[in-house]
């Protein structure tokens, strides 16, 4: 069982800074505390008394020791930044790093805006705390303690006063922080609904343009922002008692105090002069807690984020890499045991079912089928993007389940249905399939892929800036990039996900004859639409409802199956007449 | 390149009235009955300390004099302070939950404004802006006004009027050392300025980085499974790092400035206590200052103290002020990005023939329409909604000098099947861009019905047009909200025959919850087919009289594609259709065939045609064969 993590591990870097802040702190609030005592002397004995002598002592004193504070406070605030941005830093990092090893249940479950969210909203909200805390969470307390004792020398008994208040204190905090904690909870839920609206606005604008959405998302956004103001008021409005609930608890003691006082002063058990002090120390006390009063308010509400933090820090990936992981891919031959899978992980809704296959490496294998019959499904078990539900998937011989993910995956290039680019240029989003790629080597898998000479007519030719998500290419050029990225990594197999659907009949021959001639060795999956694409190919799958209905060369299938045979002939019947 | 949002040069003094005026805007008189509490809690705390004073010289003094004390005046007293305090603590609850209700509120509102604006912002923004960055400015600009309304604003202002206070009373105290003061308190601002205005650049530039962040976030995520089967998790967290380390770099510099402030100004506040002291020492000792004396002093040293507290306490909240005006910049440039530009005034509305056959306009639904044309002398012409679509001489370039498409001159009478091939990258889906105006060419070269698509109304253009995208999105909601996004109108019944005519009934019949299925992440849980179906399903619930289909079947089996064509064609009788498919089964039954290439339309005609030219669509359509 792996050790829950926190948000520690992440101050270490800073630790010089996180503990220099509260030192210096401490040093400045001591000048806090001296400086006065100094200016008093020196209206008392100065000005008062009339001795410029004085004057100028303690003066110079109070000048130095201002200078001194300066320096201290200076420090103490330049340590304060480094350690709370550093320690958020190091927190986005971790948090990156653990999504990096993220299934795609765990992402969906987290979803992309709550990703965000967590990772700078929520982030921030710790940084502020985090900082008042080393600062003024360390000030405030000091200065309320220095106070009480203080308070004490004057008088035991009527600094008892103040601990009657605590508890009263301390259950109304602790009243509003129970409160007011689901309410966080629940805002920076919303947050993620926020976002995730926002997204899919981004991403569909050309939808909600050409059906003139505008107000219908408006109205759909309106109702997530009205949410997160009615939380966050109600929320904020329970921490709002905060700062009265700490004014009356203060100055009910004040009038205590004064009652109380007279009552000595006239017993003489106490001077005028003491019970002036005793004011003075109340007003440090009720300033220390109105200070704190703030900070509290940053905790109750970055305590929600920071559990939102550990909980995505903590998130277990669905995928691991077993113990004593296997780190070579003998061959590209791969078997399908009995296998079945469903999203859900519910055997009701199984979208492969007990499917069993065996290609040889080098094989080239054409899959096709209806739409949803689990093309797809199929060929994602094999670089292991999700793991069957029941049977097993063996490449080169061995389960992928006893391969360490990065070496499988780095045989298996896979060439997915929807084609991401990476904003970047046409070299860089090359290099992704192998980070050493030479120049030549990116113009020989672009020629392969007949992606080399629409590349040729961009004016920055390999240098062309891609935009995110590919669009300033076309669908056809796009797919074309990304096949040839895929070929970069030099793979032992290749998956073609209906890859090549936006590239037109002759530049698809072209780019499998590349692929017969080139790449011989490589055992090729092939999803495709279009039976020209898939019908030279070794071994072709039908899928039907998610199990493999027939499978075969283009000969064999023609001759017994009939889904396959319709296919065939709705796609040639229009050609062969012309021809 | 991606733009960034680049933080506008604009004044502050700007962003801060443009903030004040959301405050204004409904909130107005919440806002002054703030600062009412705001100045009453605060004279309620003043004049508690001061009564504190005057307490044991007014009211225990005396007491210790009487041999008998009598404690009434003394309770009198208390009660009097009691009251007041009770009404200051009062005052502040009241600002504290009412700066709570305007400080949501004008986030909300902005919020809101900012998503309106967005909308109407041109295809072109969102073609050019990283997503991640935009969203940012929604959730990490915005909540840098929190901290402002709730905390800072009510601060700021209790210091302010404690400042108020001290300074009226140096004034009637003493002229001279007022001077003094004033000198000491220029010395302060200054130094404010220069560190706030540096803090301010850096927590500008943070809020800057913060968008990258999320930018790169929400881009990496999105091509997650990209990343996962190129094994580049490694190079993907480089990436973050840096983009990481420059959010740390600012921040940290920001941060920085803004703290270091503070024990500045309270120990500018100490140094000028000594001169004061040592000034008005002098001037009393040495005779010179007039009416100097040592009591004078004394007083004013007090004065100086309650003085330089407050302005620490300002100087406190200052980080939060100018990381606010900083998220607020940002947000004002989001809201000033031009938006999408329309000047049409031709409108769609619906009409009817009355009984000598002329058109008029109708608030009912007829299914029949009509564009308004408005007329020179202020009438309205109609005419009847056709579906003819003609290109004149038509030239493009997204970018300057960089020209997608070529003279293109087409037309598409209504009822026609029109459709566009050619190699990837040859112009095609540019075309439909312009129609309906994602992006815009020059005034008449496109014309609709015979008016220029210029002149028509945005909206009411694009309601005439029915799209499927090469790129399916759905948005998070049911399977039958999803179709009705076509036509919010449509009655169940009609969003089913839409989804049956599309062949996409029976597979979700088959979902889990049939049509009442949600769909999240764009549709996460189909096949890429399946979005199609339902993108071809809302598109056929609008019923428009144009449509366009932009690679619409392309990740459809052909079976089925055949079918839902079949269901399409019939819909379609009689209405225009502009079909891009690389698959020539899509683009046989065409009544004209554009073969575009390079931008410049290259040869036309229907199937037959085009096949016995022998030319580049002959060899796109028989590619595959000739090379066996």
């Amino acid at each position: 069982m792996k050790k829950k993590r926190g948000l520690t591990s992440c101050i270490k870097e800073f630790w010089r800074d996180t503990i220099l802040t509260p030192i210096f702190v401490i040093g400045e609030v001591a000048f806090d505390v001296l400086i006065p005592l100094m200016t008093a002397k020196l209206l008392d004995e100065g000005v008062k008394a009339g001795s410029m002598a004085h004057i100028l002592q303690y003066g110079l004193t109070v000048v130095a020791m201002a200078l001194i504070a300066l320096l201290l406070g200076a420090l103490s605030g330049r340590f304060a930044a480094r350690a709370s941005t550093g320690f958020s830093r190091n927190l986005r990092r971790d948090m990156y790093e653990n999504v990096q090893k993220f299934s795609f249940s765990n992402i969906d479950k987290f979803s992309t805006g709550g990703i965000i969210t967590r990772l700078t909203t929520d982030v921030t909200n710790v940084q502020m705390a985090f900082m008042m805390v080393i600062r003024i969470a360390v000030r405030c307390p000091i200065m309320l303690i220095c106070a009480w004792a203080l308070t004490f020398t004057i008088n035991p008994q009527l600094a008892l006063i103040f601990l009657i208040v605590i508890p009263i204190l301390a259950v109304g905090l602790l009243i509003i922080m129970k409160s007011a904690h689901p309410l966080f909870e629940r805002v920076f839920k919303k947050y993620d609904w926020l976002n995730n609206v926002v997204q899919e606005n981004l991403l569909g604008i050309r939808v909600v343009k050409s059906f003139v959405r505008e107000d219908h998302e408006k109205e759909k956004f309106g109702k997530v922002s009205n949410e997160i103001y009615m939380d966050f008021s109600k929320a904020e409005k329970i921490v709002a008692f905060n700062m009265p609930l700490m004014q009356i608890c203060v100055y009910a003691c004040m009038l205590t105090v004064s009652w109380l006082g007279a009552n000595l002063v006239v017993g003489g058990q106490l001077t005028t002069g003491q019970l002036t002090s005793m004011f003075s120390y109340i007003m440090m006390i009720l300033m220390s807690l109105m200070m704190l009063s703030m900070v509290l308010v940053m905790i109750i509400i970055s305590r929600a984020s920071a559990e939102r933090i550990i909980e995505l820090l903590n998130e277990e990936s669905d995928l691991k890499n077993g113990p004593d992981p296997v780190h070579e891919v003998k061959d590209g031959s791969v078997v399908f045991e009995n296998v079945s899978f469903s999203y859900a992980k519910d055997p009701a809704k199984e979208c492969l079912k007990d499917v069993n296959l065996t290609i040889n490496s080098g094989e080239t294998v054409g899959i096709l089928g209806g739409t949803g019959t689990s093309k797809t499904t199929l060929v994602q078990l094999i670089p292991r993007l999700y793991d069957a539900t029941e049977g097993r998937v063996l490449v080169g011989g061995v389960d992928v389940r006893d391969y360490d993910m990065e070496a499988l995956r780095e045989q298996v290039a896979m060439v997915l249905q929807k084609n991401v680019l990476f904003s970047g240029s046409i070299k860089e989003n090359l290099r992704w399939g192998n980070k050493e790629a030479t120049d030549e080597e990116m113009v020989r898998v672009c020629k392969l892929a007949q992606a080399d000479p629409f590349i040729q007519e961009f004016p920055d030719k390999y240098d062309t800036h891609i935009e995110q998500g590919g669009s300033n290419v076309s669908g056809g050029q796009k797919q074309r990039l990304c096949i040839a990225r895929a070929l970069l990594k030099k793979p032992k197999i290749l998956i073609l996900d209906d890859s090549t659907s936006a590239v037109d009949t002759k530049t698809d021959a072209l780019i499998r004859k590349a692929f017969r001639e080139e790449i011989p060795e490589t055992t090729k999956f092939i999803i495709a639409q279009r039976i020209s694409s898939i019908e030279d190919a070794d071994k072709i799958l039908v899928m039907d409802g998610g199990r493999i209905a027939a499978m075969g060369n283009h000969q064999q299938l023609l001759e017994s199956c009939e889904i396959y045979r319709e296919i065939y002939e709705s796609q040639t019947k229009g050609g062969s007449e012309d021809e | 390149m991606n733009k960034h949002m680049k933080p506008s040069p604009v004044k502050k003094s700007h962003t801060v009235r443009r903030l004040m005026s959301y405050v204004g805007r409904g909130y107005g008189l919440r806002f002054i009955l703030v600062l009412m509490c705001i100045l009453v809690s605060a004279i309620a705390s003043v004049s508690g300390s001061l009564f504190l004073g005057s307490l044991i010289d007014d009211y225990i003094t005396p007491l210790l004099a009487m041999d008998n004390p009598v404690f009434d005046g003394l309770i009198r007293a208390l009660a009097m302070m009691a009251c007041l305090y009770l009404v200051g603590t009062i005052c502040a609850l009241a600002y504290n939950r009412l700066m709570v209700v305007i400080s949501q509120g004008v986030q909300k509102k902005i919020r809101d404004d900012l998503f309106g604006h967005m909308q109407e912002l041109p295809i072109k923004y969102f073609d050019t802006h990283a997503h991640g960055d935009v969203m940012s400015v929604y959730t990490n600009d915005v909540d840098t006004l929190r901290q402002m309304f709730s905390q800072s604003i009510p601060q700021v202002i209790n210091s302010l009027m404690m400042i108020i206070v001290a300074f009226i009373g140096m004034l009637t105290t003493d002229l001279l050392l007022t001077g003094v003061v004033i000198v000491c308190i220029v010395c302060m601002l200054t130094v404010t300025r220069v560190l706030a205005g540096r803090s301010g650049r850096y927590f500008v530039r943070q809020q800057v980085k913060l968008g990258d962040l999320n930018g790169y976030i929400e881009e990496m995520i999105n091509g997650q499974k990209v990343v996962k089967v190129f094994c580049h998790e490694e190079e993907a967290q480089q990436g973050f790092n840096k983009v990481n380390d420059a959010l740390f770099e600012s921040a940290d510099k920001a941060n920085k400035y803004a703290n270091i402030l503070m024990p500045i100004l309270i120990n500018i506040g100490n140094v000028q206590y000594v001169i004061i002291a040592m000034a008005g020492g002098a001037l009393a000792l040495s005779g010179i200052g007039p009416g100097i004396t040592l009591g004078v002093i004394a007083t004013f040293l007090q004065l100086s103290k309650s003085l330089s507290n407050p302005i620490s306490q300002i100087s406190q909240q200052l980080n939060s002020v100018v990381m606010a005006l900083a998220g607020a910049q940002r947000i004002f440039d989001l809201m000033d990005e031009p938006v999408e530009a329309d000047h049409g005034k031709v409108t769609l509305v619906n009409v009817s023939f009355d009984k000598e056959g002329v058109l008029h306009e109708t608030t009912q639904r007829t299914n029949l329409w009509a564009w308004k044309v408005p007329q020179e002398d202020g009438s309205y012409k109609y005419t009847r909604l056709a579906g003819d679509v003609r290109f004149d001489h038509v030239d493009f370039a997204y970018e300057e000098g960089k020209t997608i498409l070529h003279d293109i001159s087409l037309f598409a009478k209504p009822g026609q099947k029109l459709a566009f091939v050619g190699a990837t990258g040859a112009g095609k889906t540019t075309i439909t861009n312009l129609i309906n105006r994602f992006y815009d060419i020059a005034d008449g070269k496109i014309q609709y019905d015979g008016i220029s698509i210029n002149d028509i109304h945005k909206p009411d253009l694009r309601r005439s047009l029915g799209i499927v995208l090469q790129d399916t999105n759905l948005f998070t909601g049911t399977v039958r909200e999803n179709i009705r996004y076509g036509n919010l109108d449509a009655t169940d019944e009609e969003v089913e025959a839409a989804a049956a005519l599309a062949n996409a009934d029976d597979f979700i019949r088959r979902l889990p919850q049939g049509y009442d299925t949600m769909l999240t992440g764009n549709g996460a849980n189909l096949s890429q087919g399946q979005r199609q179906l339902i993108a071809i399903a809302r598109a056929a619930v609008a019923d428009p009289p144009v449509m366009i289909l932009d690679e619409a079947t392309s990740s459809i089996d052909t079976r089925t594609e055949a079918i839902v064509q079949r269901g399409m064609d019939a819909l379609m009788c009689g209405r225009t259709v502009f079909v891009i498919a690389h698959r020539l089964s899509t683009v046989r039954n065409s009544d004209a065939i554009m073969v575009l290439d390079h931008g410049r339309i290259v040869e036309r005609g229907d199937h037959e045609d085009l096949i016995s030219q022998h030319g580049l669509y002959y060899q796109l359509y028989t590619g595959a064969f000739e090379l066996e």
